[in-house]
Parts: structure tokens; C-alpha cells; sequence
């Protein structure tokens, strides 16, 4: 995204003085057989923002999981402002001064901000609570740091880049001058992306140290002083962040040459329609927007894409796609696929129409966790004639036809009867990615493709949706991630609210202008 | 192998702490563990008698285990064992001239059928209007109960009988009996029993309509994705769990009495539940704990005359510290932390 204001780095004027904020010092931590952390060295300056990145199960989250307390390390030292420490608990971190904020909120939804700040640290007078105390303290630090917060609207009601405020005064509240963040970013809008950093300058410049946990590279160069590179449980480069560059991270990462700019080549889409739908509408639950009335055409051959921020409707319109005849997921509108009506269609009867889906929530609807991996392979093929005849299913076929996958996708390990579960969410995708894919689709339905997915299998998944395309398939492509958006597809739809707010074609449009509609400007 | 394992674990130390509440009340384990053994397998008859008890359990173990696989808790075996066995006992009486070459196979099948229809309403029940299958499995073993006391004791009474029963059956329904058993009710329904197992094992794992069960028990929502219908798939399971449960009426009317009478089962259904659980729901786990629970039961009828202070209710309470074991599967967990979950 297009940062408007630039945040200079460093500008913390209390960096460098004094012992760091924090120091791994060799810190080794084992589960079972393997080690999650070997060896971890690095250092934090206080008053700095420094940035921690890797790919899944490189270590990031066990590091920090130890220095907020959650764990104990096997080896080694964590020192907090230049004395070691050993926290038996998060508690201890917390009254330590160290403070984190979770990727997925911990906050109580009915709850106004102000309780929800409170809560766990509820400050007395005479045995009661003292409700307008706090309401001061809260406010002095909400107006010295720039975190404008609402007080009293229960948080539920409160956008999502507020609650993130509330969650970062709830720190400063119980006085954190270590401030934790794991991906803060990814339920943000490049607006309220750009009003994050800002406020997180801020709390630099007030002597704050801030580590960062991001997969989004261009975060860590705009934002950052240093950063931790974490691979395979070892810290393998520590470096200022002006000495570096996205690229050279990514390949660190990876521990190999990684393309960072995937860019489609232009589409070559076809008359023939992949995918129609008229004025299809449905209910949104869960305080989320529905879905208004939206109307488009996809060709095959051609890559669609919906950019917005999530649950702005794009999880409604998928499952209106897919369970068309189901009232509580459609409540208006018609679905042509592949140019036959499936209105009132059962979800069986249009995958086999050749229909792929590589859905939203992986885990929950695109394997099997706690299955051998061959039985989420198999999912939804299960009654292809190439796995048995007559309703057998034969799993000496299926491990076979998961080998082969393994090789042709790259699946690590390509160990059929390992726990789906325990492949990394990479190789998850790529299961997911080998089956569907595996059966020649018409038209593909891929939601968050790349979520919590590496640097190195986004890259290997990016060209797999590439090459579907070419084959002539069409593809609706629904990410968060802008930078997806914009590299893969052929033509954007922004949604906001449940509706298309814009539309734009390849190469028309720049981030700043998809980042404004996304935030319904 | 490691379920195995557990289960392996868990049944000695139950098996243990039932020794320690026998030692409480004053008697000696080593004497208890005797007298059931001999009680379970002293005699051919004992022998056979255990297994008589063994093949009903197997039924409805299975019966439980299927309808776990698909994500549901099947309390209703009772009730499905109930109207299979009454469907049968009605086949046989009202049809009594069937020739024997068919006669058994008619009234296993109708037995099948009435178990599942049993099944079947709950099922749809849960799968179109999602009432809990809980409720409705165990709310059907009551109107099960009903009916079929009406049915013993006014259509089909039996009129040389003072007590609640059904006509009998004709000659032709009734299963040999195995000499080699010394007169305990042994028949061909066991190996039904042990063939139904290998069925179950060979339609979960084998078939695509027993994967697709598997995954509505594992995720709903990864069904609905890959196209699979979970309220189809919760209703056959359902069907087919009472219908298994139902075959219990091949046990008892066909092999056993000849007739249906009201109370026939010493609970069966809710047995079968803690069969399934010990069994881990596999269907070799099923007849095994099937096997243990049915000597138990067998063992423990000797334990009132053989002992001064426990009597044949040590049966149950050995039956309820296995099933407690089993159920500590938490444990597992506490003694494995450290090794799940790296990263």
C-alpha cells in the first residue's frame, strides 16, 4: 500500500541508551523431537520497532511465547532490560511490563472499551472499583499516545482498526513498555494500516520498544529500525532495516532465491462463461455485513478478482456460489455455472459440474486435521472411478494418487499417512491445491489462497492459479491481501459493505485507489 | 496401535481399581477375579452362556460405533434392538409356516428393518429439522418400550402364557442351538455378530459412502464443501446404526426364546455405548470389548452365592471404572504435553 506519511526511521530518540529492551542469549526450546527454537540470539533496543519475521514454524511464535512467559525455555537466557528473567507465567511478564497483542482479539464483545481496558486490572478506592479513576487514566493515555478510542461503545460495534486500539491501551494501562504485536495488520484496511504505524511511531517516540511480527515484508522496510529473520528455529540474520531489503529478507526466509514479483501474463479470456450471477443476495450474521445484491460474469480463461477488507460479504458470496439451494446461505438472486442454472442445485451436483474450491477457512473446510493427509486428498473425489469402482473406495490407490501429487505439487513431507494437521499451512494448501486441481476444473473458486501460507509455497500456489487460467478455466480469486489482487488478476471488483463498490481492469488501478474503495471512500 | 495401547492400559488399571473397592468391602480381589473367571469361562456352558450375552453387545456396540463415526451419539439402541426384536417375533408368529430355508433370513431382515426404521426417524429428525439426536434417540426407546408391551400384551399375547409375551414362532425361524455349549443358547447369531463387525469395518473404510460418513463425524463443513450432503449422511447412519442394533433380535427371538417378551434386555442399548467407547468404535475394539463385557456379566451371577460381601452388582461397578478409564483420555494428553504442538 501507498503510505501518504512516511514514518523516518529510526527516529526513537531513546534508542540505544541504556541495556537493550530485550535479549535472547542463545535460547534453545524443544518440543518432543524437535526444536522450535535452537540457539536463538537477539537483541532489542529499547525505544526501537523491530520486526520479527519467518515462515510458519520457523520459531517466531515459540520466541515469543517465551519472553511473554506462556513457555519456559530448555536453555539459555532471556534478559528484559539487562536483567535475566524467568517468568513462570504470563502474569509475570504482564507486571514486568511486557504486553502483547494477539492476532485474533481477546476482547469481550458486549463489553464497553473502557471494562474491557479494565478488565483483569481493575483499579480500587475503599474496596470498590473505581470506575472514573481508571476512565482518567485511560483517557490521558488514549489522548498522549493519539489512540482515539470510544469508551463507551461496547466493542463489538467498534471497527475493527478501533478495537486494535482498544487492545493496545488495555497494554499501556497495565504500564507495558514492551509491546508484542502478532500480524496487526492482516484485519486492517491500508487505511487504518497507516493510522496503526503511526500510532505505533508514536509510542517509539515515547520510549516504547515494539516487536513486530508480520509476514508482510513491505511493513517491515517501511516501518521497522531492525529486524530478526527466524528460519527453521535459528535466528538466521539480525540487521538494521536500512541495510536490507525486502528481497534479501524473503530469500533469508526461504534460505533460497524467492520470487517476490509474481505478475500474470494478460488473460486471454473466452466467450464461453465460467460463472454468472444476477442480483444474488443473502443474510450476513454474526454482526458481519450480508450480501447486497451483486451481479457479475466470469469467462473461463480469465482471473477475477474481489478485493476488500474481510467481512465485507465476500464469505457470503462464496457460500451463495456454493449452496446456492440452501435458503439460509441465498436468500435472493440466480447462479449460472458454466452457463447451466444452479439455482436450486445441490452443492454435489455443481462441484461435479467441475467446479474447484479451495475454500476460505482451510483447516475447517479444506482437509481433514486430524485424518491422514491421502483421506483430505481424497476429499469430495471420493467416488472418481480411479480410486474403485462400484462405491470402493480403495486407500492403496489413494496413498498412490497422493504420492503422485506430492511430486507433481511439492508437497513436504509427501507422507500420505502423516495427520493433515501437521503438514505446515503451505503444504496444507498445496493438498488442497493437488486435489482440486487434480480434476481439470472449469471454474475455480479460490478464497484467501495464500493465508497463512510461506513465502516460498505463496509463490508456488500463485503460479499453480496462473496456469489453471491459461488452461482455460475461470477463476474468482477472493483475497484480502492487495498485493494477491493485484498481481494475479485480470479484472478487480472491490466489495465493501456487501456491495461492489468499483470495478477496475489489469494495470488500471493503483494500490492507493483500491485502498480508499476498500475502505468505502 | 497406540488406541490399542490405551485401551489396553485403561482396562487394567479400571480392572484394578475394582479390586481396590472389592478389597474395601472386605473381600479379596484375588477370590472375586476367581469366582468371575470361573463364572465366565468354568464350563462349556459358562463358555457359551458369555458369548450368549457377548453377541447382543457386539450388535449394539456396532450400532453406537457407526453413528459415532458420522458425529452422532446414538442412545437409542435400546429402543432399536427393542422393535427389531418385536418385528421379528411378529413375523414369526403371524407368518408361522414359513419353510426354514427362508424363515430365518425373513425375520433377520425384518428384524434389521425394524431397528432401523428406529434409527431412521431420529435421523431425519436431526438431519431436516435439527432436533438433537440425544433426545430423540433416547425419547424413541421409551415410545419403543411402549409399544411393544402393548404389542405382547394385546395383538400378538401369547394365550398359554401368564406373563407378557408374544406368540412364538413357527418351528422354522427357530436357529440350532450348538450341542458343544452344553445347552447355552449359542447359535448362528454370533457369527452374524462377527460378520456384521467385518461388514462395518469393510463399509467405513473401504467404500465411498463410509468415508463420506467419516467426514460429516470429522467436519461438517469440509463435507458441505466437497459436495457431500451431511443430512444424507447423518440419516443412513442412523439408519444403519438401528438397524444393526435391531439384529439383536436374531439373538434373542430367533436363537434364544422363540418369542418376544417385554424386558428381554438387561439394558443392552446403553451397554452398547460403553462397548463402543472401550472398543475405541472400531469394530475388532467392539467384539473384543463386547467379549469382556458379556464374560463380566456372565461372571459376576456366581459372585452372590460364591462371596460373603459383594454381590453380581460388582459387575457394574468394574463395567463403570473401565469405562472412567477409558474416559481419562485427558491424561494421555497431560502425560504426551510437551511432545504436540511444536512451533
Amino acid at each position: 500500500m501507498t503510505i501518504t506519511a512516511p514514518i523516518s526511521a529510526p527516529a526513537g530518540g531513546a534508542e540505544g541508551a541504556g541495556p537493550a529492551a530485550v535479549e535472547f542469549q542463545n535460547v534453545s526450546k524443544r518440543f518432543g523431537s524437535v526444536a522450535a527454537n535452537d540457539g536463538v540470539s537477539f537483541t532489542v533496543p529499547r525505544g526501537s520497532i523491530c520486526g520479527i519475521v519467518g515462515e510458519n514454524g520457523a520459531g517466531k511464535s515459540t520466541a515469543m511465547k517465551l519472553l511473554y512467559g506462556m513457555i519456559r525455555p530448555d536453555q539459555g537466557r532471556i534478559l528484559v532490560g539487562g536483567v535475566e528473567r524467568n517468568w513462570r507465567s504470563p502474569a509475570e511478564a504482564i507486571a514486568a511490563g511486557i504486553g502483547m497483542v494477539h492476532q485474533h482479539f481477546m476482547l469481550a464483545g458486549a463489553l464497553d472499551a473502557l471494562d474491557n481496558i479494565l478488565v483483569g486490572a481493575e483499579p480500587r478506592r475503599r474496596g470498590m472499583l473505581d470506575r472514573g479513576g481508571a476512565r482518567r487514566t485511560v483517557e490521558e493515555l488514549s489522548q498522549a499516545y493519539g489512540l482515539a478510542v470510544d469508551l463507551d461503545r461496547p466493542v463489538e460495534d467498534l471497527p475493527v482498526g478501533v478495537q486494535q486500539r482498544v487492545e493496545i491501551l488495555k497494554l499501556l494501562f497495565r504500564r507495558a513498555e514492551i509491546l508484542i504485536l502478532d500480524e496487526p495488520s492482516a484485519v486492517l484496511t491500508p487505511i487504518e494500516v497507516t493510522a496503526l504505524f503511526q500510532n505505533l511511531a508514536r509510542l517509539r517516540a515515547e520510549g516504547k520498544t515494539i516487536l513486530l511480527i508480520t509476514h508482510k515484508l513491505r511493513e517491515i522496510m517501511d516501518f521497522t529500525d531492525r529486524v530478526a529473520v527466524f528460519r527453521a528455529g535459528r535466528v538466521v540474520g539480525e540487521m538494521a532495516t536500512s541495510t536490507t531489503s525486502s528481497q534479501e529478507l524473503a530469500d533469508l526466509m526461504v534460505g533460497r532465491k524467492v520470487s517476490l514479483q509474481m505478475s500474470a501474463s494478460p488473460a486471454a479470456p473466452r466467450q464461453e462463461s465460467a460463472l454468472r450471477v444476477e442480483a444474488l443476495a443473502a443474510g450476513g450474521h454474526g454482526g458481519r455485513s450480508g450480501l447486497g445484491e451483486v451481479s457479475f460474469e466470469l469467462k473461463q480463461g480469465e482471473i477475477l478478482g474481489i478485493a476488500g477488507v474481510e467481512g465485507n460479504g465476500q464469505s457470503e458470496l462464496l457460500r451463495a456460489i456454493l449452496f446456492p439451494s440452501d435458503r439460509a446461505c441465498r436468500t435472493r438472486g440466480r447462479v449460472w455455472v458454466l452457463g447451466r442454472e444452479v439455482t436450486d442445485s445441490q452443492p454435489g451436483e455443481i462441484r461435479s459440474l467441475g467446479v474447484a474450491v479451495i475454500p476460505e477457512d482451510r483447516l475447517r473446510e479444506g482437509i481433514l486435521p486430524e485424518r491422514p493427509a491421502a483421506e483430505s486428498f481424497v476429499l469430495g473425489r471420493q467416488r472418481e472411478d480411479s480410486f474403485g469402482r462400484w462405491g470402493w473406495l480403495d486407500p492403496a490407490r489413494v496413498r498412490a494418487a497422493f504420492q503422485a501429487a506430492a511430486t507433481q505439487f511439492d508437497i513436504r513431507p509427501p507422507d500420505p499417512d502423516l495427520s493433515a494437521g501437521r503438514f505446515s499451512g503451505g503444504n496444507q494448501q498445496k493438498i488442497v491445491l493437488a486435489r482440486e486441481f487434480g480434476r481439470e476444473p472449469r471454474l475455480v473458486i479460490a478464497a484467501q489462497p495464500t493465508r497463512g501460507v510461506d513465502v516460498g509455497a505463496i509463490e508456488a500456489i500463485h503460479q499453480r492459479i496462473v496456469r489453471v487460467r491459461d488452461e482455460g478455466a475461470g477463476v474468482l480469486l477472493v483475497s484480502s491481501e492487495l498485493d494477491e489482487i493485484l498481481a494475479l488478476s485480470d479484472r478487480i471488483l472491490v466489495m465493501f459493505n456487501g456491495r461492489f463498490v468499483a470495478e477496475f481492469a489489469r494495470g488500471r488501478v493503483t494500490e492507493r485507489e483500491i485502498g480508499l474503495k476498500m475502505g468505502g471512500a | 496401535m497406540r488406541q490399542l495401547l490405551r485401551s489396553l492400559v485403561a482396562l487394567v488399571a479400571g480392572l484394578a481399581l475394582g479390586s481396590a473397592v472389592a478389597a474395601c468391602a472386605g473381600e479379596s480381589p484375588l477370590h472375586i477375579w476367581a469366582v468371575l473367571a470361573k463364572g465366565a469361562f468354568g464350563s462349556r456352558n459358562d463358555v457359551g452362556m458369555t458369548l450368549f450375552y457377548s453377541t447382543p453387545l457386539i450388535f449394539t456396540g456396532l450400532s453406537v460405533a457407526m453413528a459415532f463415526h458420522a458425529g452422532l451419539f446414538n442412545i437409542g439402541a435400546e429402543g432399536q434392538l427393542t422393535m427389531g426384536a418385536l418385528a421379528a417375533a411378529a413375523v414369526g408368529a403371524v407368518l408361522p409356516g414359513v419353510p426354514a430355508f427362508v424363515a430365518p433370513w425373513l425375520a433377520g431382515g425384518v428384524a434389521f428393518l425394524g431397528g432401523a426404521v428406529w434409527g431412521a426417524v431420529p435421523g431425519w429428525l436431526r438431519a431436516r429439522r435439527g432436533s438433537h439426536e440425544v433426545i430423540t434417540t433416547m425419547m424413541f426407546n421409551f415410545i419403543a418400550a411402549g409399544i411393544s408391551s402393548y404389542v405382547a400384551l394385546h395383538p400378538l399375547a401369547n394365550p398359554d402364557s401368564q406373563n407378557p409375551e408374544t406368540r412364538p414362532i413357527g418351528p422354522g425361524y427357530q436357529l440350532a442351538q450348538w450341542a458343544v455349549f452344553g445347552g447355552a443358547p449359542l447359535g448362528w447369531a454370533l457369527p452374524l455378530a462377527l460378520l456384521a463387525a467385518g461388514g462395518c469395518w469393510l463399509y467405513l473404510w473401504r467404500t465411498a459412502a463410509g468415508y463420506e460418513l467419516r467426514v460429516v463425524g470429522q467436519s461438517e463443513a469440509a463435507a458441505g464443501v466437497a459436495g457431500i450432503s451431511p443430512a444424507r449422511v447423518r440419516i443412513t447412519a442412523l439408519t444403519l446404526a438401528g438397524g444393526l442394533a435391531g439384529l439383536v433380535g436374531v439373538v434373542e427371538v430367533l436363537g434364544n426364546s422363540g418369542r418376544f417378551k417385554p424386558g428381554f434386555s438387561p439394558q443392552y442399548g446403553a451397554m452398547g455405548i460403553a462397548v463402543a467407547l472401550l472398543g475405541k468404535n472400531h469394530p475388532a475394539g467392539v467384539v473384543a470389548a463386547a467379549l469382556l463385557f458379556g464374560a463380566l456379566h456372565k461372571g459376576a451371577a456366581d459372585l452372590d452365592m460364591e462371596t460373603e460381601h459383594v454381590t453380581r452388582d460388582m459387575a457394574l461397578i468394574l463395567q463403570a471404572l473401565v469405562i472412567l478409564s477409558v474416559c481419562a483420555d485427558g491424561l494421555w494428553g497431560r502425560i504426551g504435553r510437551g511432545r504436540v504442538n511444536p512451533g
